[in-house]
């Protein structure tokens, strides 16, 4: 089947899908957009974390059929060129970037709770990001970039 | 060390330095094994036997080949090479051809055009088993009436330790057996790689792996190339931790590659890599620990039996590991050590990050605060009067010539203020965002661990790692290009790469070549043995580059290149004696202290690890934000070990490989990690360096049981620990163990 979707801003039309593949194998091998993981196909890692019509969804557990007509976001399209997007800067500046396959899938996340809840409680944001795992930091300096990005969100602001 | 500040960075040696593939990692662009794509490639899928334990009659590939799309199917018949790999042991097929010894063995391989035709192909293929009883218990595995599973038997090694009276007595004796379970590395990119044919008869294999030129040389051998035409180029790894010691699906790929003309392209599911590495062993541990009314140790005896699965994998070393540091950090004239590893039909184990010294850590410490509470001592006194400093000699009678801090480390942990006694949130509680207690039942407890770990390769073997450092101007600025065969698998190795040539030629632009086997090797990325070997070949090399600048400034070399390769090694260590167990069979040791704090609901089981503190001897922080970064992630293994994390085997089959079944510790699960870093330089490691991967893995698992069992008065002899052993009825279920 075809799939028609909005990637990026970007119009991107997929041919030859299996009725079967997911969103996110569509990105990944279809569209060429890695950026969104796969290590668990299942849901419980968050690795493949995209928007959906504005909506973060673990893109593997979305059938591409179902991204028919819509607007998807990947990690691919949270930098404004080579300015990075606010939650991307704090990972790199936290050290909350260690292997890196955890990271596409939490910025977007991150990105996603920030934009909703711009100043979140600690215990908010251990709720808000319980979906994506990450097995190289124990959490801490994701949570430090978190913290930044929501100061540096504020200066913004002010 | 001081926290580091946001933005600091200069680039050197001590420095928080950026990591040069932040940016692509941030913004998706980082290309991971998994990542790779060539048009016109096919999908590699493996088949896989569904039993532990059984013989082969044939293997029948052509329904597969039948299926539109598929452009191969292939068996053991079609490995040109040598038929079995491994570490240490050649004993693993690449694909089974008589004979099945673990659930999940290789049996076939097919290659299609999308994976999903592949996938439906590799279940067409016909293999006619006879299955056979499995050898599950490992305590069983040298019975008479046991099945041989290995021409030599079931016996992988044998590691006895002897030191000081064999027959020791002692005023105060406690006595424990304790258990381990299988943990499993749960890396999050799961085993992957495109394998491309040369058209010079070679392949070119782009791989997530640890260690390039042991899989090279395997994967070389099995194909019948010489090692030359074998080329392995290091793709984006997603985490390692020991499970990309071994092969996955190396050879595999290149197989298909060879076979078809065409790039071949494997990507392993979650479920599949549960079956496509090694894990940790599973351990029995009985321990007698004799000491002195005032708590001084006086023997410590032990017995540790290692399951080691189907294959050898890193068997050996993992006991001889366990073996040394059967004690722990302590001080003790008299030892009596056994650790046996063993075939099993189980599960394959070899590496992961701590390799046996995770479990006898699980076991000594539970020892150490046994005697602690029959000589009336506080946890962290008893292990502070027996602490190994520098000058002591380990139970392989290894006099310790580097700083050793251990009562140091565990005063720090002790000394911190304790957290406050119980947070409002009922999020904060033990059952988390699942709201099961209002704190009705809920009791406290602070329980300490404190690790010992060798670093770098032990034993004798000739340990080393070269380096290249190219130095030229281009656009009029001096440029340093660093070549190794490192292994970048997200501990921030390329980072230290750069600091290293900032700090030792003054270049601000270094440039981290792809790693590749067109270097010598560098050795594999574990043991915590990485920055120490990579740092010190490329230190060297710099070192040669600087004698041929002879005090030029770098700006003004015009057209001239310097290049310089050093092969560097650590001093020599020697094998065990193989009746005693003596021998300097350590190049240095690594210290850390852990104190947790947990919340425990006693009507529910359940556990919440409150504030985890750690103390740790660095030697000396190279980028003091990685440092932070291994810490706090060791430390999250560790606790996961503690209590959540195990491969369940029934009857040799894996009952739960997914992420929804084998649990790793999410957010909510972590506590604020609390650090202490030491820098106390080791004067024969580079910079003083000293291994930090791995110490806080493996005493953040004894110092959570400890704090359970010190709110709840169980016993808790096994890891991890289970709601139902915490419960009323866990009770009767420890007492029936």
């Amino acid at each position: 089947m075809r799939v028609e979707l909005t990637v990026n801003g970007e119009p991107q039309v997929a041919d030859d899908v299996w009725e079967g593949e997911s969103l996110l194998y569509v990105l990944r091998e279809r569209l060429g957009l890695p950026g969104a993981k796969n290590a668990c196909e299942q849901g419980e890692c968050g690795s493949c974390t995209v928007y959906l019509d504005g909506t973060v969804v673990c893109a593997c557990l979305v059938a591409a059929g179902q991204a028919e007509g819509a607007e998807v976001v990947t990690v691919e399209g949270l930098a404004d060129g080579d300015a990075l997007d606010p939650v991307q800067r704090a990972f790199l500046d936290a050290g909350a970037v260690q292997c890196g396959f955890c990271t596409p899938g939490l910025v977007v996340a991150v990105h996603d709770l920030l934009a909703r809840t711009p100043d979140p409680a600690e215990a908010d944001v251990r709720e808000a990001l319980a979906g994506n795992l990450c097995r190289c930091t124990g959490y801490e300096h994701i949570l430090a970039a978190v913290r930044l990005a929501a100061e540096r969100g504020g200066e913004g602001r002010s | 060390m001081t926290t580091p500040r946001v933005g600091e960075r200069t680039g050197r040696i001590g420095d928080s330095t950026a990591r040069p593939d932040g940016t692509p990692k941030v913004t998706g662009a980082f290309a991971f094994s998994s990542d790779l794509y060539l048009t016109g490639m096919l999908w590699g899928v493996t088949v896989r036997a569904p039993h532990p334990r059984a013989e082969i009659h044939g293997v029948d590939v052509g329904p597969a080949l039948a299926v539109r799309g598929v452009a191969a199917a292939l068996t053991a018949e079609d490995v040109p090479g040598r038929a079995v790999y491994g570490l240490d042991v050649p004993d693993q097929p690449v694909l089974a051809r008589d004979t099945v010894r673990y659930q999940g063995e290789p049996v076939a391989l097919v290659a299609a055009d999308h994976p999903e035709t592949a996938r439906r192909a590799a279940a067409e293929v016909a293999v006619d088993y006879t299955v056979l009883e499995p050898l599950t218990d490992p305590r069983r595995a040298l019975d008479d009436g046991s099945p041989q599973l290995h021409p030599g038997g079931n016996l992988v090694r044998h590691v006895p330790i002897r030191r000081g009276d064999p027959q020791p007595t002692a005023e105060v004796v406690v006595t424990g057996e304790y258990t381990v379970g299988m943990q499993d590395q749960a890396f999050l990119g799961p085993e992957s790689g495109l394998a491309v044919p040369a058209a010079d008869g070679g392949v070119d294999l782009y791989i997530a792996t640890q260690w390039l030129h042991v899989d090279r040389d395997q994967v070389a051998a099995a194909l019948g190339l010489a090692p030359e035409l074998v080329r392995l180029h290091l793709s984006g790894v997603g985490g390692a931790f020991g499970a990309r010691e071994d092969l996955s699906m190396q050879i595999h790929a290149c197989l298909l590659a060879l076979r078809t003309g065409r790039p071949v392209k494997m990507v392993y599911s979650r479920e599949e890599s549960f079956f496509g590495h090694v894990h940790r062993h599973p351990a029995i541990l009985r321990y007698e620990h004799g000491a002195t009314r005032e708590g001084r140790l006086v023997y410590v005896k032990a017995e540790i039996l290692l399951d080691g699965g189907a294959y050898a994998s890193t068997s050996q070393a993992v006991a001889g590991n366990a073996a040394t540091h059967a004690a722990g950090p302590y001080e003790v004239p008299n030892a009596h050590v056994d650790v046996y590893a063993l075939y099993t039909n189980n599960p394959p184990c070899g590496a992961m990050r701590g390799f046996g010294a995770v479990q006898a850590c699980f076991g000594y410490e539970s020892q150490m605060d046994r005697l602690a509470a029959a000589c009336g001592l506080d946890p962290a006194e008893i292990r502070i009067r027996n602490a190994m400093r520098e000058g002591s000699a380990a139970i392989t009678g290894q006099v310790l010539d580097f700083p050793a801090p251990v009562a140091e480390l565990v005063r720090r942990v002790r000394d911190r203020p304790l957290p406050p006694q119980r947070s409002t949130d009922l999020r904060a509680m033990p059952g988390g965002v699942g709201g099961t207690t209002h704190g009705e039942d809920v009791v406290r407890g602070v329980g300490y661990g404190v690790s010992i770990k060798n670093v770098c390769f032990s034993e004798g073997f000739d340990d080393f790692a070269t380096a290249r450092v190219r130095l030229e101007v281009t656009g009029g600025e001096p440029v340093a290009t660093v070549f190794t065969a490192a292994c970048e698998v997200g501990q921030g190795l390329v980072t230290v790469q750069e600091q290293v040539v900032r700090t030792e030629l003054g270049v601000d632009r270094v440039m981290i070549a792809p790693a590749d086997t067109s270097v010598g090797g560098a050795g594999s990325s574990s043991a915590s043995r990485q920055t120490y070997m990579t740092t010190g070949a490329v230190r060297a090399a710099c070192a040669k580059v600087r004698d041929r600048l002879a005090g030029r400034d770098p700006a003004s070399l015009g057209d001239e290149v310097i290049d310089a390769t050093v092969e560097w090694r650590h001093r020599p260590t020697s094998p065990l004696d193989p009746v005693t167990g003596q021998g300097f069979a350590h190049v240095q040791y690594a210290f850390a202290a852990h104190r947790a704090v947990v919340d425990v609901d006693l009507g529910l089981g359940l556990v919440k690890v409150v504030e985890l503190a750690t103390a740790q001897d660095v030697g000396k922080a190279v980028n003091p934000l990685a440092v932070a970064g291994q810490i706090h992630g060791g430390s999250a293994q560790g606790l996961g070990l503690a209590l959540m994390e195990e491969i369940q085997v029934r009857d040799g089959e894996i009952v739960n490989p997914s992420f929804t079944d084998y649990l790793i510790p999410t957010v909510l699960d972590m506590p604020p990690m609390s650090l202490d870093v030491l820098e106390l330089a080791d004067p024969n490691a580079p910079y003083g360096v000293r291994g930090v991967g791995e110490p806080p893995t493996i005493s953040s698992t004894p110092a959570i049981v400890a704090a359970v069992r010190a709110a709840t008065g169980r016993n808790l002899n096994r890891v991890p620990v289970r709601p139902e052993h915490i419960t009323a009825e866990g009770l009767s279920v420890e007492a029936g163990r």
